[in-house]
């Protein structure tokens, strides 16, 4: 089935003429000595951070506590060999510094260690051939693979009638990030579901001719080789989840903050980690986020001209039919919610096979995917023009400088900045509502769940999820005028601009709950809705289905079933 | 704070409102700084700078009375906005403008506004909810591109500030600057300055103290004594917390110097206007009568019939502020609210913390 509606389905031409000039690029040419100046960057912060030298030793001992500990508890693969020697060494010099009362020089010395090989760790090594070569793999590799599946003939294979474009739809305003993309720096904010998110944002920032974007890309990837060389290839950087202390965390900031003032065009997941309970991230991490506004700040202070780059915030949704890891990240949000009990950042897809396997189930199958592309804002959550202008709600240009702006001069002030951060998170969060498109799998999921709680209110959300499968058919005529109902909400709320549709589901209505119902979660081997004989509408995993159903959770809806 | 009182900015601070609080603010603001206070009408603005008088207050040297609204915003970095709630999100409107993102904006307005679908007014509209009310914080946010932004609150009666005599504020805001900003240019030897970062908590104590108020001068009207205030100001902080908590606001603003501190010394004051109005109610007069002979607005009519509606479109119930509300717009007399109010069906003392 080809996508239907409007899927603008054209090429764009790379916006730099050659990789050379990309950010990125540059980047990686002074890796060295980027490098240094993240550390020394970042001593700084924690110093200051830790005036007395009693503090910074228990700074400096907390971290190694935590590290060991780690070690210990949680070992992963890609962890180096030399990780336990270099955390023994820390330990011996801290305990011969023990005796001796001023010496903050020492002190340091053993933090610039600690603070040199995150930085390493951390750091990207792009690799101009390996990206173009990861790219043609990927775009050949997928195409063959879709016209293998698709067409169902021998010979298919080679065939090119399939491109990934058929598959996933780019909505929104494309035209736009590429124009801000060339005057300033862009800082793309998608929501995260699945695995392959940071795959898919590859190729669509390919597919619209933008330069490689730096991102953050968990640890535990680069314990599968192949997705290793991808990652490095294209402008990765590594972002160890079980590393949660002081010390690490400024490293990470501050190398994205100094990337983001060189002009690296980042992709930050700002929920984090993917949503296990399938709703659109409603609390973003600020850490990252923060990284952006120091460095939109510090670019205004060393450019009192103007002449400095101002940074974009460009919120991104994918729209899934059908995400392979629902069943497990629902067990994890329900396990999570249920104990509050500790957990370990775990690795689930641990070897190249496993990976493999799941990405040629979702290539393969997955049904269509569109990408939602919002528009651009400053740091402070203010639309811009196509000149990169912002914009307030009455139509007048602001400019942003003014603010970080006191008494007339730019400061830096640490909490006015967090306040910010806020604010900006929780206008991405609003975005990302506005942007998200409704499909027909993500409402009939919505709806259907929420008749059965409906009808069993007087149980929790554990109970309702426990119910035996007999217990759950809804009579199709029930479904279909509740369904009704709930799609004539969705329409106002598109039209006060709180959400975006998919044009799909203005079909007729028997024809848009069938494309529904066939396609959430199409391929998991229990579905979490399907019709049974009589036509009526049945569900073989409740947990499943309460994940898609969260996809539409936060607009009301449940109001009106 | 030592250096402060040297540290006259150079920037004058504005201003916008010359009623009686928005002129005491003026004053105390004087002390340290360059004035610019906006006035509507140019009579008043002749009246200040031929008379240096306004509202029955001697006004500092200071102070320059202006007309002039994109003046006033391109000469000043921090402004004080000081207009009646009814009249705030106009005088925003014509404010925005002229402002940018580096102003700060404190404002000393303690009532709250209503934004209806058109055609809607309080009395026909079905519900009212927290969207459609507005604290005057989020109607700066809403009509301008500041967001640094804050309020005042606490006990400051107009006509002591005016003799000088002792008080204290609070400057509630999310921004450390703001609140420190606050601090610096207000805080002198007979006026202390307290730091808040709860913002709505504190404008919503503000705005509901002015229910109780009312309630407290028609206790006074009525002749009553100190046991029936002290019951009222007990129970009617109990009923400011639990509207409070309907409009989102948290318990600890209530408990400091902008609840309870503005709470006990209205509820004592013949100077309040709030409590005038349930005075002169419990003495007979119309409430048509009590406000077309006062000089300025009681900002507590207006928020008991907001209070009432919200509170009746939240489903939860409010003995207090209803009764009040039947008093000033239906024909219940205050004695029949009061003994209404003694057989309300009352039984835990604290139940909010």
């Amino acid at each position: 089935m080809k996508p239907k509606g409007k899927s603008k389905n054209k090429s764009y031409k790379p916006i730099l003429p050659g990789t050379k000039h990309w950010p990125v690029v540059q980047l990686n040419k002074r890796r060295k000595e980027f490098i240094e100046r993240t550390v020394e960057e970042t001593l700084k912060r924690v110093t200051e951070e830790n005036p007395g030298t009693q503090e910074l030793r228990e700074e400096l001992e907390t971290t190694l506590h935590r590290e060991k500990l780690r070690i210990k508890q949680n070992p992963w693969r890609v962890d180096p060999p030399d990780e336990y020697k270099f955390w023994e060494n820390v330990k011996n010099d801290l305990l011969e510094l023990a005796g001796k009362p001023e010496s903050r020089t020492e002190e340091e010395e053993i933090l610039r260690r600690i603070i040199r090989r995150y930085a390493q760790e951390i750091a990207g090594n792009f690799k101009k051939s390996r990206y173009k070569l990861a790219r043609e793999i990927i775009k050949f590799g997928f195409a063959r693979l879709l016209n293998a599946t698709r067409v169902k003939r021998f010979g298919a294979f080679f065939r090119n009638q399939y491109t990934l474009r058929d598959k996933i739809q780019i909505t929104g305003k494309a035209k736009q990030l590429r124009k801000l993309a060339k005057i300033g720096t862009v800082v793309m904010v998608p929501t995260h579901f699945s695995n392959l998110d940071s795959v898919l944002i590859g190729w669509v920032i390919h597919v619209l001719g933008l330069p490689a974007f730096i991102y953050g890309a968990g640890l535990n990837l680069f314990n599968i080789k192949i997705f290793a060389y991808f990652m490095n290839s294209l402008g990765a950087y590594k972002v160890d989840r079980r590393k949660k202390n002081f010390i690490y965390l400024e490293t990470l900031k501050m190398y994205s903050n100094l990337a983001l003032q060189e002009g690296a065009h980042s992709l930050f997941f700002p929920g984090g980690t993917r949503s296990r309970s399938g709703q659109i991230e409603s609390h973003l991490k600020l850490g990252l986020l923060s990284t952006a506004m120091e460095a939109q700040r510090n670019t205004f202070m060393k450019h009192p001209d103007n002449s400095g780059k101002k940074i974009f915030i460009v919120p991104v949704t994918i729209n899934y039919n059908f995400v392979l890891e629902a069943p497990a990240l629902i067990h994890e949000h329900l396990k999570r919610l249920g104990g509050g009990k500790y957990y370990l950042e775990n690795d689930e897809y641990s070897t190249s096979y496993k990976m493999l396997k799941f990405m040629l189930k979702f290539f393969t199958k997955g049904s269509d995917i569109s990408v939602s592309i919002g528009k651009g804002m400053d740091l402070l959550g203010n639309y811009v023009d196509n000149q990169g202008r912002s914009i307030d709600q009455h139509g007048r240009f602001i400019d942003t400088r003014d603010y970080f702006t006191h008494q007339g001069e730019i400061n830096i002030d640490p909490q006015r900045e967090d306040e910010y951060t806020r604010r900006l998170s929780k206008i991405i969060v609003k975005e990302f509502h506005r942007i998200n498109r409704v499909f027909a799998s993500h409402l009939v999921a919505f709806t259907a769940f929420e008749i059965w709680k409906k009808k069993y209110h007087k149980l929790d959300l554990y109970d309702v999820l426990r119910l035996p499968e007999e217990d759950l058919i809804i009579e199709y005529n029930e479904f279909k005028e509740c369904f009704g109902r709930l799609r004539e909400e969705v329409y106002k709320l598109k039209k006060k601009k709180m959400v975006n549709i998919a044009p799909h589901l203005k079909n007729d209505i028997d024809e848009v709950i069938k494309l529904g119902i066939s396609n959430v979660g199409m391929y998991h081997t229990k579905r979490p809705l399907l019709f049974n004989k009589k036509g009526d509408i049945i569900t073989h995993d409740m947990k499943t289905l309460y994940y898609y159903h969260n996809r539409t959770d936060g607009y009301g809806l449940e109001e009106y079933i | 704070m030592a250096m402060a009182s040297k540290n006259i900015s150079k920037k004058p601070v504005g201003v916008i409102g010359a009623g009686s609080f928005g002129s005491a603010i003026a004053n105390i603001l004087a002390e340290k700084s360059e004035v610019l206070l906006y006035a509507r009408d140019s009579e008043t603005i002749r009246k200040i700078a031929e008379q240096k008088e306004n509202r029955g207050q001697k006004l500092h040297t200071n102070i320059t009375a202006t007309g002039d609204l994109s003046y006033l915003a391109s000469a000043c970095d921090v402004i004080f906005p000081i207009v009646p709630s009814s009249a705030f999100r106009s005088m925003m409107q014509q404010l925005s403008p002229y402002l940018h993102p580096y102003h700060i904006l404190i404002h000393g307005t303690k009532g709250l506004d209503i934004s209806l679908p058109k055609g809607e007014t309080l009395d026909s509209t079905k519900e009212l909810t927290r969207e459609n009310i507005k604290t005057m914080s989020e109607v700066i946010m809403d009509e301008s591109v500041v967001i640094r932004v804050g309020c005042l609150a606490g006990p400051n009666l107009a006509k002591e500030m005016a003799k000088a005599q002792p008080a204290a504020t609070v400057v509630a805001s999310h921004y450390w600057e703001v609140i420190k900003e606050g601090e610096r240019l207000l805080r002198n030897d007979r006026f202390q300055v307290y730091g808040n970062n709860d913002l709505i908590g504190i404008e919503l104590a503000g705005v509901l103290k002015n229910i109780i108020a009312i309630a407290s001068g028609a206790l006074s009207g009525l002749g009553l004594g100190e046991n029936a205030k002290g019951l009222l100001i007990s129970r009617g902080m109990v009923e400011m917390i639990h509207l409070g908590k309907i409009m989102g606001g948290d318990v600890h603003a209530f408990l400091g110097l902008a609840g309870i501190g503005d709470l006990v010394a209205t509820c004592n004051s013949t100077l309040s206007r709030n409590y005038t109005v349930g005075y002169r109610l419990a003495q007979g007069e119309s409430l048509d009568e009590i406000i077309s002979t006062m000089e300025e607005v009681a900002e507590g009519v207006n928020t008991v019939r907001i209070a009432k509606k919200m509170v009746e479109s939240a489903k939860k119930r409010a003995p207090i502020t209803e009764a009040l509300y039947d008093v000033l717009f239906g024909d219940l007399t205050v004695e029949k609210a009061l003994s209404m109010l003694m057989r309300y069906p009352y039984n835990v003392d604290i139940d909010f913390i």
